[in-house]
């Protein structure tokens, strides 16, 4: 028997890669994890993460809250700015992505599925490749859809013309297509980081939970030590900065054409990591 | 259909023209292969050339058997040695699954899966276009009976399903090579004896097939050679007839049924590769202990010859694969 009908990879360095050869493992890969990722029991508490920003802001719906910034309709940019970045960003967003990605390998070693994978000819670096993208448009489209319905329930109920009006005709549209980008953003970044996560430590939650202590207290260290995170680059993009308090040490924001390429190579960086560690792998369920 | 009968059979003769070019690229060879986990041995130093047809490696649990597959499906990576599986390295999955299937013994399915839909998604994860991973699907199916069940959730499968299924899945690919870790675990005595014909039709088309097994009588009866190991070490390979005529330090017993037994014995015992002569307890037997079965034999052809006593029959006794395991792996393992 042969399987002799498909293209295989090149047997000489003279021969072209298999380029559509590892696009349709790609494809399978992510068809096969995105099911998963959507579908899976896992995916529940995904949900209600993806639901906590909004939940708050359903209630608010049928009445303005007392309080004098809710009556203000000028005051919204910055109660989206520090809702946004304490709740969508720094929780959501974070917990989210490490609860996906963390679990595209980590996961698979649980149910003792991942070798199916390691007895396919793929690539590991394929793999990954196929992995990362499912858990990348999982995120995206859970926590971008988030951003967008929790800003459009904070706006909308309240101030409904002042509101339509700051979509349609001022900087509102600006505004939520950036507080988008953000949080794809950070889905691209911080997805990296936890696949790694996920392949070097059998117990995640422990790193994880050093990075989200990083990067709360982002704002106490020294300039050069903020950008070693992932939220001093997000930080400065946002459209409306918020006060991060007396004690916060206060740094440059880096511009968009900097931070934006900056944080895509550092996770490209960190994916040839992932991949020389899949690569490496053995299968040994009964010790991982 | 045609079509691919025709891609198949082109394939083959393809594959056959290859082998016959290459016959390095044939064997599955492991040169001086060790693998430690930590400080536990896995499997030491072992050296082999595995040929095509139904191999089957037998031992004791921890004996090495699916360090040993895990090995050879780079699924492990060897502490020393190198493995090559048709002339490709272990290392290399790209090439090596192309031609290699393992049905390893890990009951466990990607999450919420159909029959159907596990087979397909990994063809197509092989780079298998749509069409041609919907062919090899049913094809697969249908070689180990599941293709009724095939839209049930794996999840609702019995164990001897998911057995199937996961055979299935080993197979989809048409390799030449096919790894199986107990595939006869946990099926019923007519699938089994399904799944060993298609074994058995398996390596009449020229695969290798590597089969662990704890049923020794089944792997006496489709082994074309066994591979026996103990504590990570390969104890014995080869034809299992073979394997027991080199055994010296355990003379081959022989029953033979005749009339007069006991004259037999006095006829027999004292040539010196006869080290023991004993009556059967019908009194109508003779078992006898030689080092020496040929020349054994040749006397046996002596005193039929001479006419004096009249032999019905004669038989090994312990010259299968649970004499050979009692032997050189001791009673611990002779039941499993």
């Amino acid at each position: 028997m042969s399987s002799s009908t498909i293209d295989t990879v090149p047997a000489k360095n003279s021969e072209p890669l298999p380029w559509s050869l590892w696009f349709r493992q790609i494809r399978a890969i992510f068809r096969l994890e995105i099911e998963k990722n959507f579908l899976g029991r896992r995916s529940i508490l995904l949900y209600l993460l993806a639901l906590l920003p909004v939940g708050p802001l359903l209630l608010l719906a049928p009445f303005t809250p007392p309080g004098r910034e809710w009556q203000d309709f000028t005051q919204y940019n910055m109660i989206f700015a520090i809702y946004y970045g304490g709740l969508i960003l720094r929780t959501v967003v974070f917990f989210g992505c490490a609860w996906i990605f963390m679990n595209l390998f980590r996961g698979d070693i649980i149910d003792r599925s991942l070798h199916f994978y390691f007895l396919s000819p793929v690539r590991r670096e394929v793999l990954v490749v196929g992995k990362y993208l499912s858990g990348l448009a999982t995120s995206m489209i859970l926590f971008t859809a988030t951003t967008v319905i929790a800003m459009l329930l904070l706006y909308l109920p309240h101030f409904p013309s002042e509101s339509s009006r700051f979509f349609f005709d001022g900087p509102g549209m600006t505004q939520l297509l950036t507080y988008a980008g953000i949080t794809m953003l950070a889905c691209v970044g911080y997805g990296a980081f936890f696949l790694v996560v996920g392949l070097f430590f059998r117990n995640p939650i422990i790193p994880a939970i050093l990075l989200y202590g990083w990067e709360w207290l982002n704002f106490l260290l020294p300039p050069l030590l903020k950008k070693i995170s992932v939220i001093h680059y997000l930080n400065s993009l946002v459209p409306v900065p918020v006060s991060e308090g007396p004690f916060a040490v206060v740094a440059e924001p880096t511009p968009a054409w900097i931070a934006v390429p900056s944080l895509v190579i550092v996770t490209l960086l960190v994916l040839i990591l992932a991949s020389y560690r899949i690569r490496h792998m053995e299968v040994r369920y009964g010790s991982d | 259909m045609s079509e691919t009968t025709t891609k198949l059979e082109t394939d083959q003769i393809a594959l056959r023209a290859a082998r016959a070019e290459a016959p390095d690229a044939q064997m599955i060879v492991f040169n001086n292969v060790s693998k430690f986990y930590g400080e536990i041995l896995g499997v030491n130093r072992v050296s082999l050339e595995i040929a095509p047809g139904i191999t089957s490696l037998v031992g004791p649990n921890g004996a090495g058997k699916s360090t040993l597959m895990n090995l050879m499906t780079g699924l492990l990576r060897p502490s020393r040695g190198t493995i090559t599986v048709l002339g490709i390295p272990t290392d290399n999955p790209e090439k090596l699954f192309r031609k290699l299937g393992y049905c390893t013994q890990f009951d466990s399915f990607p999450r919420g899966l159909t029959g159907r839909e596990f087979i397909k998604s990994f063809l197509l994860v092989h780079g298998f276009a749509r069409k041609k991973a919907d062919e090899l699907t049913e094809t697969a199916l249908e070689r180990v009976s599941l293709t009724e069940a095939a839209n049930r959730k794996i999840a609702g499968y019995s164990k001897g399903m998911r057995q199937r299924i996961r055979l299935a899945q080993a197979i989809a690919h048409q390799p030449a090579a096919l790894i199986l870790d107990e595939p006869l675990n946990g099926l019923d005595p007519m699938v089994r004896a399904e799944t060993i014909a298609l074994f058995r039709k398996l390596a009449a088309d020229g695969l290798h097939l590597i089969i662990s097994s704890h049923i020794l009588h089944e792997v006496d009866t489709m082994s074309d050679r066994v591979i026996l190991l103990n504590n990570g070490y390969v104890v014995a390979e080869g034809n299992i007839h073979g394997v027991r005529d080199e055994m010296e330090e355990h003379p081959m017993q022989i029953l033979i049924r005749c009339d007069q037994p006991s004259k037999l014995a006095a006829r027999v015992f004292d040539k010196d590769h006869v080290v023991e002569a004993r009556l059967h307890d019908d009194r109508l037997g003779l078992f006898v202990r030689t080092r020496d079965a040929d020349r054994f034999y040749l006397l046996l052809n002596e005193v039929v010859a001479e006419g004096a006593i009249n032999i019905e029959s004669v038989a090994p006794v312990d010259d299968d694969l649970s004499a050979v395991y009692s032997y050189l792996i001791g009673s611990e393992g002779s039941s499993a």
